[in-house]
């Protein structure tokens, strides 16, 4: 299965097992990563899933979609790098992937 | 004969009321084509929640013929409700964000009622005020505030709670984001209340002109004042200092007046009218639920969940209203362009198939974020983590001081279709 593993602002690493077709969200949520509310359930309709991908992953990660650029670019944190985690499918060419959480979530 | 006829004009030009009530009603009496859930008597009487639970099951977008704010489109369950807000380029904010379109005579507009770009650039310019690095500056002092309040508080009396703690906590809080004169903060209370107030013989405002007129030649003069010492002074973190700086907005006041008005009312409403209920609401949702209470003050950290399910519970607004901007079908039912399309939070929040249990007021629910008072999508409510922040701290404070705040009367609600909150709250606090 693949690894992913997350990167609190203050620096601590969590890293967990993901079952492909599930969202990076997903694994936060269910393993209790905090700084991951997902408050919306997955719908890309909130933005408390905000991550900064990893420098490494960007491309295999991929570029957000239009209705995922829409909301984070109200964020005045909003990176290059940011996803909203809701919207990364796990699958095998993400294994070993590294998210950064960034410190406005908290 | 003539008698009669007199009778029944004298009722129909009564004038809202021409068309039937349904409070007093059973749900399952009413016909759904007759269905009208704008009727602010309903939330005033706190009688909505059967209408709301039949339409979600029997007609979850459901078309209102008539009503007092014309036809209009009710959605009622939490999916949908989050589909519609997922697609503002069909479901438009302008020209209103509630079921009341802008008075003719008094044409505010505020970001909140835009479409893009105009409002994405607009709200970014105030929402690093309530970005979580400033709240946590932020925090200290409204502690203090909150310590104050509590310490103030006549034991051994009734009093009101609303009047008390819930208004004055949140004007202190929004003097301090608008950095506001302290000792004029009362006003801002006032104006929130004109914003929103239903006119009436004994409401605040007497009819529509009285809220315009309030707003423009007393409201938007203050802070005109406040917005020109502060455009060319030091950049500092309050609203008024930052949409003064700040290339999107800093020509609205001189340019846009209507727009520079809208805003205000915006960010004064959004943080005043709202948490004020939630505060409200959670003394008299422990109340309701004494195992609750008693959770609660045998395990003090549940403040951390009980917060977002207070704000749930309450929806301290009922709705959030869209237009459609073509026609489009949605869930079977054909939306025309230019329809009201009114998105019932209050619903949503009790939509058994998004929320497990929903009509509970639990205070360790697993998930208690996954609501929908805060809206969703790019219209998403900005000051989400300050109310949460605001109500943390109070209930933190009232822990260490009281062990029962006590309701000891009814409430009184306010009457609204859009603000879901109270007017009146009697309770007496009893000391640790």
């Amino acid at each position: 299965m693949p690894k992913i593993t997350f990167i609190q602002h203050d620096g601590e690493e969590i890293a967990h097992e993901a079952e492909n077709g599930l969202s990076v969200m997903n694994i936060a949520v269910d393993n209790l990563v905090s700084g991951i509310d997902a408050d919306c359930g997955g719908e890309c309709n909130c933005a408390t899933c905000h991550v900064y991908v990893d420098e490494k992953w960007i491309e295999a990660v991929g570029q957000p979609h239009d209705a995922e650029e829409a909301i984070m670019s109200l964020n005045p944190d909003r990176k290059p790098t940011s996803r909203l985690c809701c919207q990364i499918k796990i699958k095998d060419e993400l294994d070993g992937l590294v998210v950064h959480l960034p410190e406005f979530q908290f | 004969m003539s008698e009669t006829t007199k009778t029944a004009e004298v009722n129909s030009s009564g004038a809202v009321d021409a068309r039937t009530s349904m409070v007093g009603k059973d749900p399952y009496d009413v016909p759904l084509v007759d269905y009208d859930v704008s009727q602010r008597e309903l939330f005033r009487s706190n009688t909505m929640w059967g209408f709301f639970e039949r339409l979600r099951k029997e007609d979850p977008v459901h078309y209102c013929k008539d009503s007092e704010f014309g036809p209009y489109w009710s959605v009622t369950k939490f999916d949908d409700i989050s589909a519609i807000e997922g697609n503002p380029g069909v479901f438009s904010s302008n020209p209103s964000i509630s079921i009341q379109d802008p008075l003719e005579n008094f044409k505010v507009s505020m970001f909140i009622a835009m479409d893009e770009p105009t409002h994405g650039n607009q709200r970014r310019t105030v929402q690093g005020a309530v970005a979580p690095r400033n709240l946590a500056n932020m925090e200290g002092l409204i502690r203090e505030r909150v310590c104050t309040i509590l310490d103030d508080l006549p034991v051994g009396e009734t009093f009101d709670w609303v009047e008390k703690v819930s208004v004055e906590l949140t004007t202190l809080m929004l003097a301090t984001l608008f950095d506001f004169p302290m000792e004029e903060r009362e006003k801002l209370t006032y104006w929130s209340d004109v914003a929103t107030a239903t006119p009436g013989p004994d409401s605040i405002i007497k009819t529509f002109d009285d809220r315009a007129r309030i707003l423009t030649q007393e409201c938007a003069p203050a802070f005109m004042k406040l917005w020109q010492e502060r455009a060319n002074g030091e950049p500092k973190f309050d609203l008024i200092s930052m949409m003064a700086q700040a290339e999107e907005t800093k020509n609205m006041a001189a340019e846009r007046p209507m727009e520079f008005i809208g805003n205000i009312m915006l960010l004064i409403v959004g943080g005043n009218d709202t948490t004020r209920n939630s505060i409200s609401g959670s003394v008299l949702f422990l109340n309701e639920n004494p195992a609750e209470y008693d959770k609660l003050l045998a395990n003090p950290e549940l403040v951390d969940t009980m917060v977002p399910e207070i704000i749930r519970y309450q929806t301290p607004l009922t709705h959030m209203r869209r237009t459609a901007n073509e026609n489009f079908t949605f869930k079977g039912k054909d939306i025309k362009k230019g329809d009201k399309v009114v998105m019932w939070y209050v619903s949503g929040n009790r939509d058994s198939d998004a929320i497990e249990n929903p009509d509970a007021f639990i205070i360790d629910r697993a998930r208690p974020r996954h609501h929908v008072s805060f809206g969703f999508g790019i219209h998403r409510c900005m000051g989400n983590r300050l109310a949460e922040m605001q109500l943390r701290v109070l209930w933190e404070e009232i822990l260490k001081r009281f062990k029962k705040i006590e309701v000891v009367g009814e409430p009184e609600r306010s009457y609204s279709n859009f603000v879901k909150g109270y007017t009146k709250l009697p309770v007496r606090v009893h000391p640790i």
